[in-house]
């Protein structure tokens, strides 16, 4: 790989003489540390079951489709009806995440299901997220060990179970909740935040949906 | 990509008589106009954040050094790599050392105006690899070996006929009968043919919309998808971003984001944010295992400390030009390089010099649209007027002009493309919603009524094209 350095001295150093600054800030290292919040819109500042309220309208308006259902059993019987309901094929793709595993797949046997990161062939995926951001109706998913990134743009069709507590009402919300996690400074390779399926304008200003990434982003909204 | 911003003046005048162009000037920036008032309206801190998001910048700006090696020193952190280049030419060779060492022949590419401004294509091209474009504008430019006349829409200038007629001969594989006259049909015919070079590439180029200083991550904000799988399906993920794209933190992130999707396509937030850190960690199922960030200065750095530091807050959103008049009635191309509009007439000249890019800060009615618009509130007008005292202290204006004709000499002495900035201007007006009391406060109508009797040097020709125009509207 080539040596940058001289590059990234001389870089450096014009900025520096530009600033009249010699080793970089206090202020700058303190806004680093404490990584204040800006101003955050009044929108979703709200009780926890308007949160949910307002992430349903924000996800339906941006062509998600969300479904409520009362617990995680219910999952194979709605993915089933969903699939069938379009006339897909009762096959997908699972992430092999343990906050799935307690979603009892056998009582819908017509339903086959493979667990693992998506292959071209795979039509459409089931995934968790991580949160909901009531602000924008967007889906907030980490990669990870048990939940490959590419279940989330190479399938047709993609759902997404997310538990009503996942709801937040924005993204500085999430970003609290990944930063509680515990893993000081360090962010998951990737960090996808989802809101509606993949369009385009590209074509005369016409939008379309499906452009590279799925044709439906499903939701089911489960309680917990 | 040569410039022919030199060229401004008759690049401007084939555009007016563009028929097909001006059809699609007549309505596409209105759309981008109404869609991002809507979102600005439904917003009712929008100009709060606007404020927040000028300061922000500003803060960035006055630390830069800080935040750079923050950055740097994370991605390191996470087993990433930094390129620091201060030219273009520097970032093309350190992109195609990258491609070199992983044995790289098909790169896969997202959108990004940087990798333009590089001209990385070309240059990879040259040096036997195939680079692909999957944004879907691009891509079709790509193949019609056109550049961007857009900052986000970059093939808004082409009807789906045009696109047809560039699938029937990229695709030879397509069936002469297969009909292709609705854009659904078009969409999915890239998407299977891009599907197959998104399996094959070896590395996948993307730019960055930000970099956050605290965690080492790069931002992309898209709708297609693309940039995504341009990412996590080749072995190596390459990144290509200019300096000035840093900001220190995730929440600054999130402030950026508001701002960003509203000023660009009206959207409350675009279908797919990304922040990609490191490459795949030890048991990831899928996602690059090399990640480069190529972190291009090129004439950057230098505008720090003068007139035109603000500049540097811009995060590209394309709002200035589609609400400028000028823009509106001669679209991208003129421009002659990479960025148009009103955000193209002060970089322009800073990247290319004044001598190449001197008639873009001079082609402007200095109605104040665009500083209007723009969420980072770059005062770009006052910079414009800071590039015309530059290139008329560098002797290169041309002699009408330092005779000191006025600001909108130049502008007004072409009637046609005056009025048709003229009417642009009412109708973004009018599309805002604001009172023609300040349209009649414009310097716009006094510089035409000043130099109405001059003589008009585009000829007979060109007028009369100009009236059968006029008779069609
Ligand atoms: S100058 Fe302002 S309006 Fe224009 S692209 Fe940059 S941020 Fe957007």
């Amino acid at each position: 790989m080539a040596d940058t350095s001289s590059a990234r001295a001389q870089i450096l150093g014009g900025i520096r003489k530009a600033l009249g600054s010699v080793e970089g800030s206090e202020d700058a290292r303190k806004r680093l540390a404490v990584h204040p919040r800006n101003l955050v819109p009044a929108r979703a500042q709200l009780q926890h079951a308007d949160q949910v309220e307002l992430f349903t309208r924000m996800a339906t308006e941006v062509a998600a489709t969300v479904e409520r259902l009362p617990g995680l059993s219910d999952v194979p019987r709605a993915v089933a009806e969903y699939l069938a309901g379009l006339n897909l094929p009762a096959e997908i793709r699972v992430a092999p995440d343990a906050d799935l595993d307690a979603i009892p797949w056998d009582q819908r046997p017509t339903l086959t299901v493979s667990k693992g990161r998506a292959r071209d062939s795979d039509g459409a995926s089931v995934t968790g997220a991580f949160a909901g951001v009531a602000e924008t109706g967007s889906l907030m998913l980490l990669s990870g060990t048990e939940r490959p990134t590419t279940l989330n743009f190479l399938p047709d069709t993609h759902i997404v179970v997310l538990k009503r507590s996942q709801v937040v009402g924005t993204m500085e919300d999430a970003w609290d909740r990944l930063r509680g996690l515990g893993v000081a400074g360090t962010m998951p390779r990737t960090v996808n935040f989802i809101t509606g399926p993949s369009r385009t304008g590209d074509i005369e200003m016409r939008i379309e949906l499906g452009a590279h990434g799925p044709r439906r982003l499903h939701i089911l909204l489960v309680e917990d | 990509m040569e410039p022919t911003t030199h060229a401004f003046p008759e690049n401007a005048r084939k555009a007016l008589s563009d028929e097909r162009l001006q059809k699609v000037l007549a309505i596409a920036p209105a759309g981008f106009v109404n869609r991002r008032k809507q979102a600005a309206d439904r917003l009712p801190e929008f100009e709060a954040l606007r404020d927040q998001g000028r300061d922000l910048k500003n803060h960035v700006l006055a630390n830069l050094d800080t935040y750079l090696e923050a950055f740097e020193s994370k991605v390191t952190e996470q087993g990433g790599h930094v390129h620091w280049c201060r030219t273009d030419q520097e970032a093309r060779d350190a992109i195609l050392g990258i491609c070199r060492a992983a044995n790289a022949k098909t790169v896969t590419k997202g959108k990004s105006m940087v990798s333009e401004e590089i001209g990385i294509n070309d240059y990879l091209e040259a040096n036997g690899l195939t680079p692909i474009e999957t944004d879907l504008g691009e891509y079709i430019i790509q193949l019609r070996h056109e550049p961007p006349s857009h900052i986000i829409a970059p093939a808004f200038h082409l009807s789906k006929k045009d696109v047809e007629g560039t699938f029937r001969q990229a695709h030879t594989d397509l069936p002469p009968d297969r009909v292709l006259d609705d854009p659904k049909v078009l969409i999915a015919e890239a998407r299977t043919v891009l599907r197959r070079k998104f399996q094959q590439a070896d590395v996948g180029i993307t730019g960055a919309n930000l970099m956050i200083a605290e965690t080492g991550s790069t931002v992309i904000v898209t709708n297609e998808g693309n940039g995504d799988l341009t990412q996590i399906l080749p072995r190596v993920h390459v990144v290509i971003a200019s300096i000035e794209k840093i900001v220190p933190t995730l929440e600054d992130a999130a402030l950026v984001l508001r701002l960003l999707a509203r000023s660009a396509t009206g959207q409350e937030a675009s279908a797919y944010t990304t922040f990609s850190t490191g490459p795949r960690r030890p048991g990831d199922l899928d996602g690059p295992e090399e990640f480069h960030v190529v972190l291009l200065d090129n004439g950057r750095s230098a505008l720090l400390g003068t007139e035109f530091q603000e500049v540097l807050r811009c995060i590209r959103c394309g709002a200035c030009m589609n609400h400028c008049p000028v823009y509106g009635a001669v679209g991208g191309h003129a421009y002659g390089w990479v960025y148009p509009g009103p955000i193209g007439s002060v970089i322009q000249p800073a990247l290319l010099g004044v001598k190449e890019a001197g008639h873009l800060p001079n082609a402007s009615t200095f109605c104040g649209r665009c500083e209007a618009v723009c969420p980072m509130r770059i005062p770009l007008p006052k910079m414009m007027r800071h590039w015309r005292e530059k290139e008329f202290e560098e002797g290169l204006q041309p002699a009408a002009m330092r005779k000191g004709l006025g600001l909108w000499a130049w502008f007004a002495r072409r009637p046609a493309l005056y009025h048709a900035a003229t009417r642009m201007a009412i109708r973004a007006l009018g599309a805002l919603g604001r009172g023609k009391g300040r349209f009649a406060a414009l310097p716009l109508a006094q510089g035409w009524t000043k130099h109405r009797d001059m003589p008009a040097p585009e000829g007979k020709t060109f007028q009369q094209m100009w009236a059968e125009q006029k008779g069609k509207r």
